[in-house]
């Protein structure tokens, strides 16, 4: 009972389980491999979880997989848009990708925030700024370090002004390569960032 | 252009130390540092001048020089269409008028001129940096700065804030030729053979020996 009900908690909370894999074949490479593909199998597991709903009122899961699957589907990054990297993120939130649909809202405050996404180049004078941010940002986070100047200093690694690397300042879950990425390598490395969440997620402090 | 010139010349008097006309249509005037102040207020208030804008100012840097620093002034009239450069010298010490008071915007042009090159501007009322760091030390476009600075920065977990350390690269500079493949190789690899033939037959010259 319990194995069957988890399955609930496997795909994306927006209802697309099936983002990332076109089919049963492409399994090895799917984002999520225990996710059910459709069909009868998953009907079943869906039609079972409406009736013990009906029936009971209540259903019974994996907390751990629960809240994982909650923080995944709510990722909202802090918006950090430094330089020309910022572009391709704002057509990443935009119509074509709509990252909205993954949960993934942009936030204007460090508070509200799940995810720092260090878009373009951080300099000296800005390292204390983005650090204080991150400081504000409430536990559980993650950073995405977009392009090639916030993954070590990129063009500018030689500059009197860059700080070489994001991650001497911050510390980085995903780093997104590319002068700058395309939209679609972050809406991948927002994904990794999921799958990474899914793997070493738990509810418990360290 | 080279009326326009000769007019501002003779209005000016000593204040212009030399008129030359570059690429045939740009104006340039080479003028006296102590009396950059008249002769800007000059350029814009005199009808026949004209020169309602500051579009830019700018330093340069020329260490073989007694005088190693050049200002450089570029103005506009919208009125007339026509622009003008104006060029003043000076050294690490030496102050040049602010002509903030002329133009405002020049503000942030001195400003950024202090901060990059180190060119003191007398009478320029808020002589902070505008673009470094707060703190920066040294002028990061004169040529004997060196290209990574002097200071880096990082997180540091026990004290919890940023701090500053001298630079340590981790990766050595390096040098490239800045050679273009489509410039530096005339023949690609594998082609050798084709180029021969064409040779042969007169088409273009044969490959580089």
């Amino acid at each position: 009972m319990k194995a069957r009900l988890r399955t609930n908690f496997r795909g994306a909370p927006a209802g697309r389980p099936e983002i990332g894999m076109s089919g049963s074949n492409t399994q090895d490479i799917a984002w999520n491999r225990e996710a059910l593909p459709p069909g009868p199998a998953q009907d079943a597991v869906v039609k079972g979880i409406t009736g013990e709903i009906e029936e009971k009122g209540f259903v019974i899961a994996n907390l751990d997989k629960v809240v994982n699957w909650a923080r995944t589907g709510s990722l909202w990054p802090m918006t950090f848009g430094l330089a020309c990297c910022a572009v391709p993120m704002i057509h990443a939130y935009m119509a074509r990708y709509d990252l909205d649909r993954f949960g993934i809202i942009p936030r204007g405050s460090p508070r509200q925030s799940d995810v720092m996404i260090v878009a373009g180049t951080l300099t000296n004078k800005m390292a204390p700024a983005l650090r204080k941010v991150y400081d504000q940002m409430s536990e559980p986070r993650w950073v995405i370090s977009m392009g090639s100047c916030a993954n070590g200093g990129g063009y500018y690694h030689y500059s009197y002004a860059v700080v070489r690397g994001c991650d001497r300042v911050v510390p980085v879950d995903v780093y997104v390569p590319g002068c700058p990425p395309t939209a679609e390598a972050l809406v991948y490395g927002i994904l990794q960032l999921q799958k990474k969440i899914r793997r070493t997620g738990t509810i418990l402090r360290g | 252009m080279h009326e326009l010139g000769a007019t501002i010349a003779a209005a000016a008097g000593p204040a212009v130390q030399e008129v030359f006309v570059e690429r045939g249509q740009e104006l340039v005037l080479r003028a006296t540092r102590e009396m950059i102040l008249p002769l800007m207020a000059m350029l814009r208030d005199d009808p026949r001048f004209a020169f309602e804008q500051l579009v830019d100012l700018c330093g340069v840097d020329y260490p073989e020089r007694a005088e190693r620093f050049e200002v450089v002034y570029n103005l506009l009239s919208l009125s007339l269409n026509q622009r003008v450069r104006i060029i003043v010298s000076t050294d690490e010490a030496t102050p040049v008028p602010s002509i903030a008071s002329i133009w405002v915007a020049a503000t942030w042009y001195e400003r950024e001129c202090w901060d990059m090159y180190g060119v003191v501007f007398a009478g320029l009322t808020d002589l902070r940096r505008l673009l470094t760091d707060y703190g920066f030390e040294g002028h990061p476009l004169r040529k004997d700065f060196p290209l990574t600075g002097h200071v880096e920065v990082r997180y540091d977990e026990e004290q919890k804030r940023v701090v500053y350390e001298p630079v340590a690269l981790t990766q050595d500079f390096r040098n490239f030729d800045f050679l273009s493949p489509w410039e530096g190789m005339t023949t690609l690899p594998g082609d050798e053979k084709v180029h021969l033939v064409r040779a042969e037959r007169g088409q273009i010259e044969g490959p580089k020996a």
